[in-house]
């Protein structure tokens, strides 16, 4: 076995038995459910599920991730002081966070629906774009923290810039869009809006997902601009795209902090 | 034998090595003291490359430590505050520790000796202080590596786990192993080393046998010598105000 994926194995074993990360599992699971139940069918069962993931999926990522971190330096430490290449260390230690995540949020939300099945209603396409839109939110916020926790050794400071990120990406974000759009309305936005969209990852997850479904008047402005702009398969292909991109940006920065900085 | 060559480093404009040279020989058990902030732990760092030295060389048997970190393979570190994933169990730990270099000969001695095996199965996260200390100079020690750096071994180490390791340090000296050590129990460094370096504000004040120390300070332990040249630090400095 390589370096990478004995850290990384050491990593999917310590954290499958994280209670924190069963919980999560738990809590996703029991929102499903609650979801399937009480919640209606298809569609809004969708949308439900997609603005808790929206919600939920960078918050733990963030937090749990930035905590995982900085739990983890003597451990870090110890593995740099074997012979291995830092690289290895930083891919095994990202993946052996970002799976078992990964892993927790698909096992919350797709037990529920495997139980109810077909009786769900749920469209196939908008599911799987709800799948990936965790996956892809669970691995950008997860390398972020990883920078956090990377570039600050005080845990106090890391946590409360995790905490930042979340808001600024999740809420601020569309708030800073609205105010644009209130102030500029005299103004040809469609563009630059678009740009705003493709420079956070949470309303590209929002969109992916809703280009799956039918609610054109849930898509929001930009995401109706979105959708007229980039016809068929093509909407989807950006938005994901787009996510693949936001996930790749803060991976390089922290294997570059990890490669570069003092333990 | 490690050879340090003109090491420096600084945290921004804080300078915490100044130019430090030094060898540890091997056969030897070498003692690194100096007050909180001296520089101690970021030497060993240094020499780890956990932390990039800015200036200076690092030699091992007269060579250049390569930039790989291929070096490390001959050494075993148990850092300060040693802490593994929570949910591994000790077995776990080990397992993973021997797949990472599969090459390498084994010793389990000490292992074997702090009854780690009757903890085999436990989490790491669940034992005590004392017991991760045990884990990690297990791990140390588990390559056979010729040169062993321990920063404070034995904190948290109940009595007998204590002598277990005294014992296990003068075995290694008689096989030829290279040993340094920090602590700031002086009376556990007088009975284990024959070199002591002493380092304040990142500068090496001395470096050399314990008896030439003692020669030099006109005292018969270790603990009144350091205090000693920490009284004649400061008087210099006085002097220069």
């Amino acid at each position: 076995m390589t370096p990478l994926s004995l850290v990384l194995r050491a990593g999917i074993r310590d954290l499958t038995r994280n209670r924190w990360l069963i919980a999560y599992g738990l809590a996703l699971a029991c929102i499903a459910e609650l979801l399937f139940v009480f919640g209606g069918a298809g569609q809004q069962v969708v949308l439900s599920l997609l603005n808790a993931t929206l919600l939920l999926v960078p918050l733990v990522a963030l937090v749990f991730g930035t905590m995982h971190v900085y739990a983890s330096r003597e451990f870090i430490e110890l593995l740099l002081t074997q012979p291995l290449p830092r690289v290895a260390v930083f891919s095994g230690l990202y993946l052996g966070l970002t799976l078992p995540l990964v892993a927790a949020f698909l096992l919350g939300v797709g037990v529920p629906l495997l139980l109810h099945g077909t009786a769900s209603q749920a469209p196939v396409a908008a599911l799987l774009a709800l799948a990936l839109s965790g996956a892809f939110l669970t691995a950008t916020f997860a390398a972020l923290a990883m920078t956090i926790a990377l570039g600050t050794d005080d845990r106090l400071k890391g946590m409360a810039i995790a905490l930042g990120a979340w808001f600024l990406l999740t809420i601020g974000y569309d708030g800073g869009v609205l105010a644009v759009v209130s102030l500029f309305g005299d103004w040809p936005l469609e563009r630059p809006l678009l740009a705003l969209m493709l420079g956070n990852p949470v309303d590209l997850a929002r969109v992916l997902v809703l280009t799956g479904l039918d609610s054109a008047a849930l898509l929001g402005y930009t995401g109706a601009l979105f959708r007229r702009l980039f016809d068929g398969a093509l909407g989807p292909a950006i938005a994901i795209a787009g996510l693949a991109c936001w996930t790749a940006f803060p991976v390089v920065l922290a294997r570059r902090r990890f490669l570069r900085r003092d333990f | 034998m490690i050879t340090l060559e003109g090491m420096r480093k600084a945290y921004g404009t804080r300078i915490v090595l100044d130019g430090v040279s030094l060898s540890l020989e091997p056969g030897r058990i070498s003692a690194l003291v100096g007050p909180n902030g001296s520089g101690k732990t970021t030497l060993i760092k240094c020499v780890l490359g956990l932390a990039r030295a800015d200036a200076g060389r690092l030699l091992l048997d007269g060579h250049p430590a390569d930039d790989a970190g291929q070096y490390r393979a001959r050494i075993g570190y148990a850092p300060q505050a040693p802490h593994f994933p929570a949910n591994l169990a000790v077995g776990e730990v080990f397992a993973m520790l021997k797949a990472l270099r599969p090459s390498a000969e084994i010793d389990e001695s000490l292992l074997d000796a702090f009854g780690l095996r009757a903890e085999w199965e436990t989490p790491v996260g669940t034992l005590s202080g004392g017991w991760r200390q045990k884990v990690s100079l297990a791990a140390a020690w588990l390559f056979k590596p010729d040169v062993y750096i321990l920063d404070e071994p034995t904190a948290g180490l109940d009595p007998v786990a204590a002598g277990l390791l005294k014992h296990a340090l003068r075995s290694a000296r008689t096989a030829g192993r290279t040993v340094l050590i920090t602590s700031h129990i002086l009376s556990e460094l007088e009975e284990l080393a024959d070199d002591v370096a002493f380092l304040t504000d990142g500068h090496l004040r001395f470096a050399g046998p314990v008896s030439a120390l003692l020669a030099e300070t006109g005292t018969r332990r270790l603990e009144p010598a350091i205090a000693a040249l920490l009284r004649g630090l400061r008087v210099e400095a006085g002097g220069r105000k």
